[in-house]
């Protein structure tokens, strides 16, 4: 099961008879142009046609699909609103896209106890909103946080750009109740620290869909800051805009965001949202500072002493909430506002360490000749949390190879260099590949060990996130480092 | 000590099917199941192996002492944030399989918050890679927070690396006098405001609480709350000053930790007065709470009220016939074997440490 991708074949007459058999004609699609809508998520380039798509309502319907696909040994691939940029909710020809969209009531917000239970299909924001009354927040905070479900933030432990302070999913998720491919109902973690046994709350946030079928979810409710205000540093050059980060976390200061971004981006945003960066610069940084009124002054003059002796060459307050926002706005619609100016885009979402920032940044400009592809940069800064987006023309022959390979090239840079192929934005169907460079033979063993302790059959998500060995060992041959053969135990074919 | 060493005897005892007893400083001998297998001594296996202060991570071998790692953060004012306990030599191998966290926790987060990456040793005698140096990583399953806990069940943890956080410029500790009831509704009221509150510690009618940040902040949380003001340095209140105060706590020097038996319940914070004989200490703004006593109840009283109780301290016999830890569910209990043989499939990592099922 391991080594080889699972083979499954079970016909769609005989699956929608069965799904038929537990739900009611409107939790259930067949038809394809029904099943259309759901070929993708958002990484478009990976398209593939379930054999049926079902939104159960109930918990109860949840554990009949999962039953139904269990016993006919059908693939199942959980779904929130499809923002994810990894193909992690890609469906499988041969499987059934079990969408959490309806499951979309907020539970409880508990304002005493700071925590609100909600259902997988809630919007990220959604969270924020019902808990403004009481003057708290949900903290992760990914860019797509107005249509991201805590579903899908729970799948891929998403951040956000105040994850330096405030922590990712899973240091903000207190409990989850999820489904086993058996129709097993498990309680793991709850509004009391430290569940019994193993932390399987960590090993469930983060599993992509591959371990089981989250249908509740408690998070962690924090009060919202009295003020926040944010600093916008421009520079000469990238490796000083680096350096000034690692000056800033050296002086003791750990801000509510650090983020950057390099000129092509800034050239980018600046015609779109009018954010007021300098269009001059190699560089800027964006650095909030967040609590009380005495707390921010004390720590932005603190950050703009350090920004100073940095080297760089223009620093502004913001001075009102519109302002801040202004500054924020550019770097929070980077994405939408690199889609203007080319056709596509392609997302990486590499981790490095801070300090090899400079040397990444010019490996990529090295890599737009190599490919021929433009690469604008926003970089969560403070986290090593590196967005590359590849600007390509999907209808050009030849682009959308070559921007992946340039994808892949800067993944396998992020590992050389000490990261990891993604911060946030999970493996899924995109980086595959990848994993073989990051992880060894023992480890991709023991990953598979442990699905099989969650899911024997391997019908949960099937080929996403782990690869088998022979989806190493064919990589390898194609991308053979150093003279080195990679996995030399594995037949080649 | 090499890491092969260490290589070397989990594979002999793999191949000859010999239980292995996993110990550092031996500092947490009292904690947890029973003490079972042929002694592994880990200590030897030491040194700081990374620091990079604005990367903010230390990278350590497992026989490491807490104590060495945190000299060496507090030359470029840094911490471990979750602040274990030292006890005696604690090593950092022990303090991530223990999980156990000190009074910061209410604030910062607790041990597998800031576990990174490790470097473990599998019941097969196999080297393993997880996570990294990197604050965020979300390739693959993340083992290396599920090590966190496990009482040295998973693995031999041979290196890991933690996230290390700048000490706060200010601390000032308040004091009040509270009964239990007032104490905890004024703990969970704090809890929803924007108040710099990193720890809290209530015992026989007196409530501590420590303010943590900018000057400005701390300073303007001690105006809005009142409270006795506890000298920091070594001005003497009752022979008490902040710094050895707290440290009694995260130590649990501290006379409300005495009792030759002691229970921790784990509880939703705002969980009112329990009714429960041998209150002794109350921490993490009332989601930790320790009673004296053999207290058979003590358990299912936790569970009713959606938490957990642990036989923190009692002897062996007790803790191995009790369970120190809540029993799990049939088809949690399956898991956790089923997840334990993904890991020591001959079941020679601490046997019974966790659970005499495990």
């Amino acid at each position: 099961m391991t080594s080889a991708d699972p083979v499954f074949k079970t016909s769609q007459p005989l699956l929608a008879e069965r799904l038929k058999g537990v739900l009611p004609a409107h939790c259930l699609l067949i038809d394809e142009e029904d099943l259309r809508p759901y070929e993708c998520d958002g990484l478009t380039a990976y398209r593939e046609l379930p054999m049926a798509v079902c939104l159960p309502e109930t918990e109860a319907q949840v554990i009949d699909i999962l039953r139904t696909c269990y016993q006919l040994g059908v693939p199942v691939v959980a779904r929130g609103a499809g923002t994810g940029l990894s193909g992690g909710a890609t469906p499988h020809a041969q499987g059934v896209v079990l969408s959490l969209a309806r499951f979309n009531r907020i539970l409880r917000v508990d304002r005493n106890a700071r925590l609100a239970v909600v259902q997988p299909g809630v919007r990220n924001l959604a969270v924020s909103e019902a808990a403004a009354p009481h003057g708290l927040y949900y903290a992760p905070d990914p860019s797509s946080q107005i249509a991201c479900t805590l579903g899908g933030n729970v799948a891929e432990n998403s951040g956000g750009v105040h994850c330096l302070k405030y922590g990712l999913t899973v240091h903000n998720v207190l409990r989850i109740r999820v489904v086993s491919i058996e129709g097993e109902i498990f309680e793991i973690g709850s509004e009391a620290p430290d569940s019994p046994g193993y932390d399987l709350l960590a090993l469930m946030i983060g599993s992509e869909g591959m371990l089981g079928i989250v249908t509740e979810v408690t998070v962690k409710l924090v009060p919202k800051p009295e003020l926040a205000q944010v600093v916008m540093a421009s520079f000469d050059h990238v490796a000083k805009a680096g350096d000034a980060v690692a000056a800033i976390i050296a002086a003791g200061i750990i801000p509510a965001g650090l983020e950057m971004m390099d000129k092509p981006a800034t050239a980018a945003v600046e015609p779109y949202v009018k954010a007021g960066y300098d269009l001059d610069a190699a560089a800027i940084l964006l650095c909030e500072s967040d609590g009380t009124p005495e707390e921010v002054a004390e720590e932005i003059a603190r950050v703009t002493e350090v920004l100073t002796a940095a080297g760089a060459r223009g620093i502004r307050v913001s001075q009102s909430e519109a302002e801040r926002l202004r500054f924020w706005a550019g770097r929070k619609a980077a994405f939408p506002a690199v889609g203007r100016i080319t056709p596509d885009y392609y997302c990486m979402d590499g981790t490095i360490p801070r300090k090899r920032l400079a040397e990444m940044l010019a490996a990529i400009a090295a890599m737009e000749g190599k490919y021929g592809l433009r690469c604008a940069n926003v970089f969560h800064a403070g986290d090593g949390n590196l967005h590359p987006l590849i600007m390509y023309d999907a209808s050009k022959h030849g682009e959308w190879e070559r921007a992946e390979s340039f994808g892949a090239e800067i993944l396998e840079l992020s590992v050389a260099l000490g990261g990891s192929i993604t911060g946030e934005h999970g493996v899924g169907i995109e980086k595959i590949n990848q994993m073989c460079v990051q992880y060894k033979t023992p480890e991709l063993l023991t990953f598979h060990r442990l699905k099989e302790a969650f899911d024997e059959r391997g019908l949960l998500n099937p080929g996403k996130a782990v690869p088998s060995l022979h989806r190493c060992a064919e990589y390898g041959r194609m991308h053979v480092h150093h003279g080195e053969i990679k996995f030399p135990e594995l037949d080649r074919f | 000590m090499t890491l092969d060493d260490l290589i070397g005897q989990v594979k002999a005892a793999y191949d000859s099917g010999t239980q292995l007893r996993l110990r550092g400083a031996g500092s947490k001998d009292f904690y947890g199941g029973m003490l079972a297998g042929e002694l592994l001594d880990v200590a030897g296996y030491r040194g700081i192996v990374a620091y990079e202060p604005t990367e903010l991570y230390v990278t350590a071998k497992c026989g490491t002492p807490l104590s060495e790692i945190e000299v060496a953060l507090a030359t470029k004012g840094q911490m471990l944030a979750f602040e274990p306990p030292h006890f005696s030599g604690a090593t950092v191998g022990g303090c991530v399989a223990s999980g156990l966290a000190g009074p910061r926790r209410q604030q910062a987060g607790g041990v597998r918050d800031f576990v990174l990456g490790v470097k473990l040793i599998d019941g097969s005698g196999q080297v393993l890679d997880f996570g990294g140096q990197v604050m965020k990583n979300v390739a693959g399953y993340d083992v290396s927070r599920l090590i966190a806990g496990s009482m040295g069940t998973l693995g031999v943890i041979a290196e890991v690396t933690l996230k290390v956080l700048p000490r706060p410029i200010a601390e000032q500790t308040l004091c009040f006098s509270f009964d239990e009831a007032t104490a905890l509704n004024k703990l969970n009221q704090w809890g929803g405001q924007p108040l710099p509150v990193s720890a809290s510690f209530w015992h026989a009618g007196l409530l501590w609480l420590r303010l943590s940040g900018a000057h400005a902040a701390v300073e303007a949380a001690c105006r809005k709350l009142g409270g006795d003001v506890v000298p920091q340095g070594d001005f003497l209140r009752g022979a008490v000053n902040a710094e050895k105060h707290w440290n009694s706590v995260r130590e649990q020097t501290h006379p409300a930790f005495a009792a030759p038996f002691l229970w921790r319940l784990a509880l939703p914070s705002t969980t009112p007065p329990v009714v429960l004989e041998g209150l002794c200490a109350i921490e993490w703004g009332g989601a930790q709470r320790w009673y004296a006593g053999e207290l058979p109840e003590a358990r299912a009283i936790a569970a009713s009220l959606g938490g957990h109780a642990v036989l923190y301290r009692a002897p062996e016999s007790l803790r191995c016939l009790e369970g120190a830890f809540a029993p799990l569910t049939p088809g949690m209990l399956a898991l956790h074997r089923r997840i334990k043989k993904t890991f020591d499939p001959k079941g020679i990592l601490n046997p019974g440490r966790l659970y005499g099922e495990l």
